[in-house]
């Protein structure tokens, strides 16, 4: 597979066969590099917790393809896809779950916590705190207006993370300051265990876009190209100096909060309402149906994408663990950080060292 | 040579870094039109206009938020807290976001946040206090306090200049009650290092920023009875000059250590465990801790002096030890 294409978009009745695979591809790509993770997490090598986004492939893969080059974006836990549109490389993404010296972080943080910097196209590392990224990209986009430039922010937040008050005082701001930033709210229904009956008194998230004075919209969080086609809009209104869209993505989180969590207060009867509605057999039929592809060359990508996937967890695995006192750099740019052990038990051994 | 309050050389200092880079911007509750609660940015918006000077909503969090998402876009931004009381507000972006960027993924966050701290001006629980302990456990930080106008102007040039994001703490009762004369042109105190405020042998006393004052005049008072104080002025409180604080404890053997944040968990903590850790054979005396009991700040006069170190008390202090 090629780098991820960043010039302009088209709509999405434009785009090109090669472009239709290319959402196939990431979407997969998504799938797959989390499958290879969880037999990692059963097998105790991700030493941390692993976080699904079974059934929400599109909304990341979707919404990060209508980005440009130099735009930025931060995934949230559940938008791995994202990053790899954006040239993330599922080899990062294996050493970091497995806290390897060759991880983007070198072992410091977890999952999808990491980041860049790039002309290209950056991606400010997330935190776990929900909603802190939206005034940071609220911030980064304007710091890229005063440059002259036109850059666009691409964030996304859950239904839980709607809850803080980093959301509200963010998108306010963001709304006040006319920023170019495009909010996706992923309605997946649950925040860990809780519904969205108990998040917010209005479940729909669209209507905050009115309280804000943005632009809102609803899409089907399923279908990749109507995800697609409502952030490419939302980006070309932003990129036009007309102010944030907070677009409302209506899709299901089909696995628990993380892998340790069977979800047992999901109704059976919704996970299986909503498994007819998986992204991927939904794209594969559709691009079959309009002869966009075979199932055999849908069969081929996959074919493809495991064979790379394969080299690349291997090299992974491979890989050293981090050197223990490596983690004392980097704290500044310009001062170290002292060894935990005191200096009179240093001199102590020492000295006993000498006899 | 100009004479400046040490409010008017935190203006400069920013007036002047903006005027040399244009990468330095200001965000703040009414930072803009009215020029600031204090009129610290007073005609910065006529200046700079409105997209380097920015009136926020009523919202730290987006002002911390935004100052650091355009840190890493390459700006240099300064957020003003209205009141440093406020800090609070926006304690996450701090604490999870600022402070552990670089050492997470290497993206560095070189932003400035100021604001005004202290008491003494019956401001009452929320616009008095000294919150420079609350940050001191959090790798990442750079925590100034200057208390004098030279090293308000310096201090804030090394502030807006540090790669890190750096805590700038103005302590309100200053602001205009000091005045300096300052030699033209660029100033920068280095962070990270403390000044010997005034020189003696006898008791040391470690401080920083409005105590700084109380310090030198209970030593004055203390000079008229023979005893020869050491005022060592930290200037900055992450990460603290400790070998600076051990050589004022090496020289005297006995020191205290006089802040206006609250005793228990405050600076004055880490400064006698220092000494006790690497000058222990130094010292002639226990180190004691001069600092406001552990409540919050009250806002009546009777209260609030009962509340606050001043002279007489330090005086007090430095007589007990230099019996001992």
């Amino acid at each position: 597979m090629s780098a991820p294409a960043l010039t302009a978009r088209p709509p999405a009745g434009q785009l090109s066969r090669e472009q239709l695979l290319e959402l196939y591809h990431f979407m997969k790509l998504n799938r797959m590099v989390e499958e290879k993770l969880t037999n990692l997490y059963r097998q105790g090598k991700v030493v941390g917790g692993l976080y699904r986004s079974l059934g929400q492939e599109a909304c990341s893969v979707g919404s990060a393809y209508a980005l440009e080059r130099g735009d930025i974006f931060t995934p949230m836990i559940r938008n791995l896809g994202a990053i790899f549109v954006r040239g993330g490389k599922p080899r990062d993404v294996f050493a970091q779950y497995m806290a390897k010296a060759s991880g983007p972080t070198r072992g410091r943080d977890l999952n999808v916590h990491f980041g860049w910097l790039s002309e290209d196209g950056s991606m400010p590392s997330v935190i776990s705190m929900l909603g802190d990224m939206i005034p940071i990209l609220t911030g980064a986009v304007i710091a890229e207006r005063m440059k002259g430039r036109k850059t666009v922010a691409l964030n996304w937040i859950g239904d839980g993370g709607t809850s803080t008050g980093a959301f509200h005082e963010g998108f306010n701001l963001a709304c006040v300051q006319k920023a170019p930033l495009v909010l996706i709210v992923e309605n997946n229904k649950y925040a860990y265990s809780t519904p969205t009956s108990k998040q917010t008194a209005n479940t729909r998230f669209v209507d905050r876009a009115a309280a804000y004075g943005c632009f809102g919209e609803q899409v089907d969080g399923n279908d990749v190209l109507a995800v697609y086609e409502a952030t490419r809009r939302a980006i070309e209104r932003a990129r036009a100096g007309r102010g944030p869209t907070l677009i409302e993505a209506d899709t299901m989180r089909m696995r628990g909060h993380a892998e340790h969590d069977d979800m047992k207060y999901v109704p059976q009867s919704m996970l299986e309402q909503w498994a007819a509605r998986d992204p991927i057999p939904r794209y594969e039929k559709r691009l079959i149906a309009a002869h966009v592809a075979t199932q055999e060359e849908l069969d081929q990508v996959v074919a493809r994408i495991d064979a790379a996937l394969q080299e690349d967890l291997a090299a992974a695995e491979a890989s050293p663990m981090p050197d223990p006192e490596s983690g004392l750099d980097g704290v500044y740019a310009d001062r170290s950080v002292a060894p935990p052990t005191p200096l009179l038990v240093v001199e102590w051994e020492s000295r006993k060292g000498r006899g | 040579m100009p004479v400046l309050t040490y409010l008017e050389a935190i203006r400069l200092a920013m007036l002047e870094e903006m005027e040399k880079d244009e990468r330095v911007f200001i965000l703040g509750e009414d930072v803009g039109i009215y020029g600031g609660a204090f009129r610290v940015t007073a005609g910065f918006l006529e200046k700079f206009g409105e997209g380097r000077v920015i009136d926020t909503p009523v919202s730290e969090t987006a002002i911390v938020g935004a100052a650091v998402g355009a840190a890493l876009m390459g700006m240099r931004p300064i957020a003003e807290m209205q009141f440093i009381d406020f800090i609070a507000c926006c304690f996450n972006q701090l604490v999870n976001y600022a402070a552990k960027s670089r050492f997470r993924w290497g993206g560095g966050v070189p932003i400035v946040v100021r604001g005004p701290c202290g008491g003494g001006v019956h401001g009452g629980p929320f616009h008095s206090q000294n919150p420079e302990a609350f940050f001191m456990n959090v790798p990442g930080l750079k925590i100034v306090a200057p208390g004098t106008a030279a090293d308000a102007k310096g201090l804030m040039t090394a502030a807006i200049r540090d790669p890190d994001p750096v805590i700038y703490l103005e302590h309100k009762f200053l602001y205009r009650r000091i005045k300096e004369d300052l030699p033209e042109g660029e100033m920068v105190v280095p962070i990270g290092k403390a000044r010997i405020a005034r020189p003696g042998k006898d008791v040391s006393i470690v401080t920083y920023a409005a105590m700084l004052h109380v310090a030198l005049e209970a030593a004055e008072a203390a000079a008229r009875d023979g005893i020869e104080v050491e005022v060592l002025d930290l200037r900055t409180l992450l990460p603290l000059d400790e070998e600076a604080i051990l050589a004022t404890a090496a020289k005297t053997g006995k020191v205290i250590v006089l802040h206006e944040a609250t005793r228990t968990g405050g600076p004055g903590g880490e400064v006698a465990a220092l000494i006790s850790e690497r000058a222990f054979e130094y010292l002639d005396s226990p180190v004691v801790r001069m600092a406001p009991p552990d409540t919050p700040v009250p806002y009546s006069p009777p209260l609030e002096d009962y509340f606050l170190p001043n002279a007489e008390k330090v005086g007090k202090a430095i007589r007990a030890l230099y019996e001992y």
